[in-house]
């Protein structure tokens, strides 16, 4: 029995955070019916990659990872008509998701105090840049700008360059992690007690937990620290050293004694790696860029994944800095299956990323490709809601669906 | 409702968590949202609590800043998993739990012959996680990786960073905090299907694909359109020729601010443009384009080139407050670079209540911590317990709810078993 069998989610999020927390959702058996409209195509479908017959709502690949498996429903919701027509799925649902600037779903009649005169024990997850409530609830954002806010980008980097952002919208998927646990916790919650209610996420306050020793650094210790590009504390070496060919790197981390006599040995122990200074933690922090630019001199005679191969044998922690397309050939991520290829009307075969973690009696499934614009509509209508054609008919003429 | 249930999300469920740093926040996740933890430490302790920073300074092992972080909300017993005794301890733990957790290298457990089959066959409604970096099997497996290592073969690195400097990991080690959330939440999947069936499983977590499943659209971007993503500093690389500009100097730090179009990024950017005309920085270029109507990360390195520098002019004759506050007031995509000082100063924050002033007796201080990840109107989260001494609680759990006699447990302690 799929894990999430019976689990019925009214999906309203867009772009990555939400559509990646429901997407584990729709991977593991529930049922997930997303809300869209043609008048306002969400942010996502109009990204790229759209492949060789450029941009159309219905071809973004970037899209389609996320929403794989689920239902799209094509919905008006400016259409006054529209609230009422969506409150028949919400009886119908277990779990209401959206990811709105909050506010816009009160604005639409459908807030959680609407929710649960329709369905008393409702679940809504909501999740925003900063929370609902407080002065800058209603300031909108993406994951990109969130690494910022929670102390990331201003860390990554080097001390003597502007900070970087660690790429894409980077919290917007480590969001998901907690999302779907909590929203598990709380269906768990209703079954034993008949009680649903309302999460509200601020994707802030989640990020911040990737953070906290440093927060606590700052207040008990007074400390604020610096971009240090790749380097560690207590360890030496610990960068990524370049290698043969264009813009190849691999990175190598010895934290230990034996993981640092290990790497001497692979390099051969030249006379350099013998001397007094480099023989402890604290003489090769104190000689760190002598150290990286010895050790980028042997390293960049090497292949990447040879080198990476060697060092691993011998004990020293080391991998190669993957590009993405490393990543389709990566054997380790083939074994798993991570990249799971579908085919798509419009976008046609391409990757969807599975989960993270294989369930021993529960394997992931992908049983159709993310929904092009209002797809599903009229079987949503049909074998859910248990609509007539002409009630169909009339809801579509009327401009509250779209097909 | 559940006799065990004191009102918590996950109050009637017990997890063993037998992580250390490599897969902490898994329990703290499920600690946090009400489950009774029980962090089992090797004796002399975790070896999580040797991660600094410290509290003043001062490296102890009840005085890690890591360890608060990750452990609060756990209680701490100490068992030798390489003793007999110690094993047998454990095993006399399972039938009462719901979860275990580890983050050893896979086939460990195996060896000390608590291995998933064998746990089953004591409980076969436990549900085990297992956090490695690569998963446990396949060609990586055995590989050892720091989160430098992870973050580099999960694609991370290379886009990240500046193009003339080597890849860049992010400043803190997120490659394993990664990898633990993604526990958590193949476990709440796991105990989904529990309810179902009444039988547990195993979940085998890689970090490696968690890491990778934090590029956005760039792996998309290969398969389809070949395109490799490169990193690009303050510029991000969308496609194969199209970019975004994200962080930005002001008069007194960074801000980030997206120059990129899309429905909800193009409505910032004009917003912006309008905020530089009401100053008297209007620029032709700038006001002339609906930058709704491009693509979201569809702008092309010339049009940036041209309408980079009139916005940065603007952004510098300003400070990181100015730009937020009229950010704000405008609906423009644009936020500080935080620093720590900034975020325990985040009036969102701070209207939110979100920092916890948590006393610590044996400091006689109070100390503020960050709060909880969800606001849940039934269940409100809360920080309960602060992270326990090394073995606080083996008096309570091993005498009271284990049943040993105060004899066997000094006998155990000077075995070694604990």
């Amino acid at each position: 029995m799929r894990p999430l069998a019976g689990l019925k989610v009214l999906d309203f999020c867009w772009v990555a955070v939400g559509p990646m927390t429901t997407s584990y959702l729709a991977e593991y058996g529930a049922t997930v019916v997303r809300i869209e409209s043609k008048r306002r195509p969400e942010t996502l479908r109009n990204a790229p990659p759209f492949g060789s017959q450029g941009q159309s709502v219905n071809r973004s690949g970037y899209f389609a990872n996320y929403n794989a498996n689920k239902y799209g429903m094509g919905v008006n919701m400016a259409h006054p008509q529209a609230r009422e027509f969506v409150k028949r799925l919400v009886a119908w649902a277990d779990l209401v998701t959206e990811n709105f600037t909050p506010g816009t779903l009160e604005e639409w009649g459908l807030g959680y105090e609407e929710l649960c005169q329709v369905k008393p024990d409702i679940i809504l997850f909501s999740t925003s840049m900063l929370g609902r409530g407080g002065p800058y609830s209603q300031q909108p954002g993406f994951g990109a700008v969130l690494a910022s806010l929670s102390g990331m980008t201003g860390l990554t980097g080097w001390p003597d360059r502007m900070p970087t952002n660690p790429y894409g919208a980077y919290t917007d998927f480590l969001v998901p992690r907690f999302a779907v646990p909590m929203i598990l916790a709380a269906l768990d919650y209703r079954r034993r007690t008949g009680r649903g209610q309302h999460l509200d996420v601020s994707q802030l306050e989640v990020s911040l937990h990737f953070m906290a020793p440093l927060l606590l650094d700052y207040t008990l210790n007074g400390r604020e620290r610096d971009r240090m590009g790749n380097r560690h504390p207590a360890a030496a070496p610990h960068g990524a050293y370049p290698c043969r060919g264009e813009d190849r790197w691999c990175t190598i981390a010895c934290q230990t004694d034996a993981e640092w006599e290990a790497l001497c040995q692979v390099m051969g122990s030249p006379a350099w790696t013998q001397e007094e200074r480099f023989a402890t933690l604290l003489g090769r922090k104190a000689h760190e860029d002598e150290l990286d630019s010895l050790t980028s001199r042997w390293t960049q005679e090497w292949e990447a994944y040879e080198l990476m191969r060697t060092l691993q044998q011998a004990g020293v922690p080391a991998g190669v800095v993957q590009t993405t397309h490393d990543l389709f050939d990566d054997p380790q991520l083939r074994h798993r299956g991570h990249f799971v290829f579908m085919d798509h009307p419009e976008v046609g075969r391409h990757p969807v990323q599975r989960s993270e973690f294989r369930l021993s009696q529960a394997p992931g499934e992908f049983r159709h490709a993310a929904p092009t614009l209002g797809q599903h509509t009229v079987e949503v209508c049909k074998e859910i809601l248990h609509m007539s054609e002409d009630e169909i008919a009339a809801l579509t003429a009327a401009g509250v669906l779209e097909e | 409702m559940h006799p065990a249930d004191d009102g918590g999300l996950l109050s009637p469920y017990r997890v063993l968590d037998l992580t250390d740093e490599r897969g902490i926040l898994c329990g703290k996740i499920l600690a946090d949202l009400g489950a009774d933890v029980i962090q089992i430490e090797p004796p002399g302790g975790s070896s999580a609590r040797r991660i600094g920073p410290f509290y003043q300074d001062e490296a102890h092992p009840d005085r890690s800043l890591f360890w608060w972080s990750y452990a609060a909300n756990k209680r701490s017993i100490t068992l030798n998993l390489a003793s007999r005794d110690g094993r047998t301890l454990l095993k006399r733990l399972v039938p009462s739990a719901h979860f275990l957790i580890e983050s050893f290298p896979p086939g460990h457990m195996e060896r000390l012959g608590l291995g998933y089959d064998a746990l089953a066959a004591i409980n076969p409604a436990l549900i085990v996680v297992s956090v490695t970096p690569f998963g446990r099997d396949g060609p990586y497996a055995h590989y050892r990786a720091s989160d430098l290592n992870g973050m580099g073969m999960a694609g991370f690195m290379y886009v990240t960073g500046d193009p003339d400097r080597p890849p860049a990991r992010v400043g803190v080690s997120h490659f394993y905090l990664h990898g633990s959330a993604a526990g958590a939440t193949g476990a709440m999947i796991a105990h989904a299907q529990r309810v179902l069936t009444g039988r547990g499983q195993h979940v085998d977590v890689s970090c490696q694909e968690a890491v990778a499943r934090t590029l956005a659209s760039a792996p998309q971007l290969f398969a389809i359109e070949k395109t490799v993503i490169r990193r690009q500093g303050s510029y991000r690389q969308t496609g194969d020729t199209t970019f975004m500009r994200i962080t930005w100097p002001c008069k007194d730090g960074f801000v980030n601010f997206q120059l990129s179009g899309g429905a909800g990024a193009g409505r910032s950017v004009n917003n912006l443009i309008r905020w530089m005309e009401e100053e008297g920085r209007g620029d032709p270029v700038l006001t002339g384009l609906d930058w709704t109507t491009l693509g979201y990360g569809m702008i092309n390195k010339e049009l940036l080139e041209r309408v980079v520098p009139p916005v940065e002019r603007f952004l510098m004759s300003h400070t990181k407050a100015e730009l937020f506050e009229g950010a704000v007031k405008r609906r423009i995509l644009l936020f500080p670079v935080a620093t720590a000082r900034d975020i325990m100063q985040n009036t969102q924050l701070q209207a939110r209540g979100y920092f916890r002033q948590v006393s610590h007796p044996d400091l006689a201080t109070t100390i503020t911590y960050p709060g909880p990840f969800v606001r849940a109107s039934a269940t409100p989260l809360e920080l309960r317990r602060l992270a326990p001494k090394v073995g606080e609680h083996n008096a309570e759990i091993y005498l009271n709810e284990l049943g040993l006699t105060r004899q066997e447990l000094v006998r155990l302690r000077e075995a070694g078993a604990m």
